[in-house]
């Protein structure tokens, strides 16, 4: 049986070919502010090439085997947590979850005692979520782990747009001056602030719309400080889809219009919602994209979340191969 | 009677106009002379003998604005820890405010910190008394019994009253008294939980931004209620540009208002939470950078300074906020709020002396007689070198040369942006009450 195991492991080994990581200078992925093209071209390059292991019988490779990667949630998490646990097991790695909100954090641990701890256990790649934006910053400075931050408050979520721009690169090739809307809750979106980043990187004109009190203040500035040209800020949603290339809603919380920023979810919707005669104004294939969990009747119709034009499931499949190969970069490219 | 010359200093006393070489005498706890002959006479008898050439001698600082923390978090700060680093940034008076626990909204604790500052303190401690009872905006505190024990001005600093009607009450009832209001300017429901200034910075680290209008919507309700009171309003810590033209315009309208500024709002902007290398994103959302009110833009600093130049700001004051290592060493949000800055602030403000910002007179005049002003005249006449004066001395080094260094201050409260700045200015001796209670290892000192 042992030998067995064994000799499927080998086969599998020698299936991954050799990959290309000079370009890569990471030991954590905290945001993709600090990315260049090239770097993001070597995670998609490997994405393709794990995308293809997943698509196998047996999804499964040694590459990671003997390393530990624990996921570190503070935050109730479905898709991003299964998807890198997913991720790690392909890899080999061996995984710990650690459910922060009901574990000795709950009992009044701060952050960095718990990271401590995870990093005398072993931890060699910390994947963390966390509800306070920069919580993977202190990580970072003070354990010896990779961290991947797996989104922080309204702040990041690098895995999340890579595996956008990953989607958007399978179906139109380059993001090279493609127009980009992303519509919605902007002040909270680590997905927007994080695509912001990466997908100018790669060329893209970034529009973000939203009603005026769930746009940041401040993110005119931060744009002209920033990605000038580059991105820009929209209130009409006419204005930020027509001709785009893809149209990204963002989940509406419905806690937002009870704390004052909007007047009613009814005039959310008629405002701002993507139903199929607003996408009409888009370009005629435009994509689809939601990075989740949606409100469908919200922020976007049914009809549109399961229409012809959305890759929406074709994301969270994504991720899985796009956070195979954060893994693997930030574990030095090497088997274990 | 014990005598202490300080001799062959620069000595600078913006009150008596005095900018010279000279020589200072104190004898107990007062000044005894002053000048460039008349004292060397005396130097015979001298018990304590300070050699001051090369060096400034200037009167003692006065920080209106400190936080001790004891009664009530000892583990951040004590008062003497606290006076302790007082004395080692020049400061011979400190106003500490009233956020204890329990607060100082009764003579009890009002009497309790006035006898450890007397027992335990460094420098001369002068207690703000809250302005209602357990900070909660709601009942006055008992003015008259506070004002007997010793406070100098009422605050409830930190949480400042929202009601304006209770705040025009408080400010008719102290009229009588003649002691200012302090406030801590901040409208809560529009910072609303708010961890930084309001900004592109704010906006590209995903914090939650405090808008320049939480503060200057309270600046105008407060000039409005010293208009309609005729009371005394002491504006503290102000940060924004908006503020100060607020000010600027109340004063010319003769509206009996003062104010301050800290080291930290001339000196650093709301980008400092990121860091001090802008390609280092390891350091970034930095919490020694987190202050309230929270560092703001270039443009508000050089509002600032012009309020400096033109008088619209009375005083320089630290806003001293020692806090423990865990209440710092955490997630930005859930971060205290505050800059342990009584041992950095000379130094600091000395660059902009240096970088011709301001000049020296007006630094010292900051630090000393206009801030006297606010505190008033009750504890002698402070911030001055005059004969019969209190013996409170600062001298320092314009250009002496050193780096900041957490681990050697005496305050508990290793929360510093500048930690490892090279500063150039530095406190050498400070002299409280006639006595040295601070000396740079370097100065010579001899003892009869």
């Amino acid at each position: 049986m042992r030998s067995a195991e064994r000799g499927i492991q080998t086969t599998i080994s020698e299936s991954l070919p050799p990959l290309s990581t000079a370009l890569w200078h990471h030991h954590h992925v905290l945001d993709l502010d600090d990315f260049t093209r090239e770097e993001i071209e070597v995670v998609m390059d490997i994405a393709d090439v794990m995308s293809e292991i997943l698509q196998r019988e047996v999804k499964r490779v040694p590459t990671l085997r003997g390393r530990t990667v624990v996921t570190m949630f503070y935050e109730p998490s479905t898709r991003t947590r299964a998807s890198f646990e997913l991720a790690a097991k392909s890899l080999s790695a061996d995984t710990v979850s650690l459910d922060a909100t009901r574990s000795s954090v709950a009992k009044g641990e701060s952050l960095l005692d718990t990271l401590l701890t995870i990093q005398a256990l072993g931890a060699d790649i910390i994947v963390m979520r966390h509800q306070h934006s920069g919580a993977p910053y202190i990580a970072a400075r003070h354990v010896k782990a990779s961290i991947i931050n797996a989104g922080d408050g309204w702040h990041a979520h690098p895995s999340q747009a890579l595996l956008d721009i990953y989607t958007i690169r399978k179906h139109l090739g380059d993001l090279k001056d493609r127009k980009i809307a992303i519509i919605g809750d902007i002040m909270h979106s680590r997905v927007a602030r994080s695509n912001i980043w990466g997908m100018t990187t790669m060329g893209a004109k970034v529009v973000l719309c939203g009603p005026p009190t769930l746009l940041s203040p401040g993110l005119k500035e931060f744009i002209a400080h920033c990605r000038p040209g580059q991105v820009t800020i929209e209130t009409e949603l006419e204005n930020a889809i027509r001709d785009a290339d893809v149209v990204m809603p963002l989940r509406l919380q419905i806690e937002r219009q009870q704390s004052g920023l909007l007047p009613s979810l009814r005039e959310y919707v008629q405002l701002y919602q993507i139903n199929e005669e607003k996408l009409s104004i888009a370009k005629p294939h435009a994509l689809v994209m939601h990075p989740g969990p949606m409100n469908e009747g919200i922020e976007i119709s049914a009809g549109v979340a399961r229409g012809a034009q959305s890759v929406i499931e074709e994301q969270v499949n994504n991720g899985v191969a796009v956070r195979m190969a954060l893994l693997y970069l930030v574990a030095g490219g090497r088997g274990g | 009677m014990a005598k202490l010359l300080i001799y062959g200093g620069h000595i600078i006393d913006p009150v008596q106009g005095m900018d010279t070489i000279g020589d200072l005498l104190v004898k107990d706890d007062k000044i005894a002379a002053i000048g460039a002959a008349a004292v060397k006479k005396d130097t015979a008898g001298a018990d304590i003998i300070l050699d001051a050439s090369g060096l400034t001698v200037c009167p003692g600082f006065i920080d209106l604005h400190c936080h001790l923390r004891q009664p009530g978090f000892e583990d951040a700060e004590t008062i003497a820890t606290g006076t302790l680093a007082a004395a080692r940034g020049g400061f011979t008076t400190v106003c500490c405010m009233p956020n204890t626990q329990p607060p100082l909204d009764t003579k009890a604790t009002v009497d309790y910190v006035r006898q450890v500052a007397d027992s335990e303190g460094y420098v001369r401690v002068l207690p703000v008394g809250c302005i209602t009872k357990g900070r909660k905006g709601v009942e006055l505190v008992e003015m008259d019994e506070l004002t007997k024990a010793g406070v100098i001005a009422f605050s409830d600093d930190g949480e400042p009253v929202a009601s304006p009607r209770i705040m025009r009450l408080a400010m008719e009832y102290i009229r009588r008294l003649g002691l200012p209001v302090i406030d801590h300017c901040e409208d809560k429901d529009l910072s609303h939980d708010g961890v930084m200034n309001e900004g592109w910075v704010s906006a590209r680290l995903g914090l939650k931004g405090i808008p320049a209008a939480a503060e200057e919507i309270t600046v105008a309700r407060d000039i409005s209620l010293a208009a309609l009171t005729g009371s005394r309003l002491h504006i503290a810590h102000v940060s924004t540009r908006g503020s100060v033209e607020l000010i600027r315009h109340a004063k010319k309208k003769g509206i009996p208002i003062t104010t301050e500024v800290t080291p930290h709002h001339l000196l650093l902007t709301e980008e400092r939470v990121m860091g001090t290398d802008p390609d280092d994103h390891l350091s970034f959302y930095d919490t020694s950078a987190k202050v309230n009110p929270p560092l703001r833009t270039r443009d508000d600093i050089s509002a600032l300074i012009r309020g400096i130049k033109d008088g619209t700001i009375d005083a320089i004051a630290t806003d001293h906020a020692p806090h423990t290592l865990v209440d710092k060493l955490c997630e930005f949000n859930i971060a205290a709020f505050g800059i342990s800055g009584l041992e950095t602030a000379f130094g600091c403000l000395m660059s902009l002396v240096h970088r011709e910002e301001i000049d020296l007179t007006t630094l010292i005049s900051l630090l000393t007689w206009r801030p006297a002003k606010v505190v008033g005249t009750r504890y002698g006449e402070l911030g001055t070198l005059k004969p019969g004066c209190p013996a409170d001395v600062t001298i320092f080094d314009p250009n002496r040369e050193w780096v900041v260094d957490s681990r050697t201050f005496a305050s508990k409260g290793k929360n510093t942006p500048f930690e490892g700045q090279l500063l150039r200015g530095k406190v050498m001796a400070t002299i409280s009450r006639g006595k040295i209670v601070y000396c740079d290892e370097v100065l010579k000192v001899r003892t009869k």
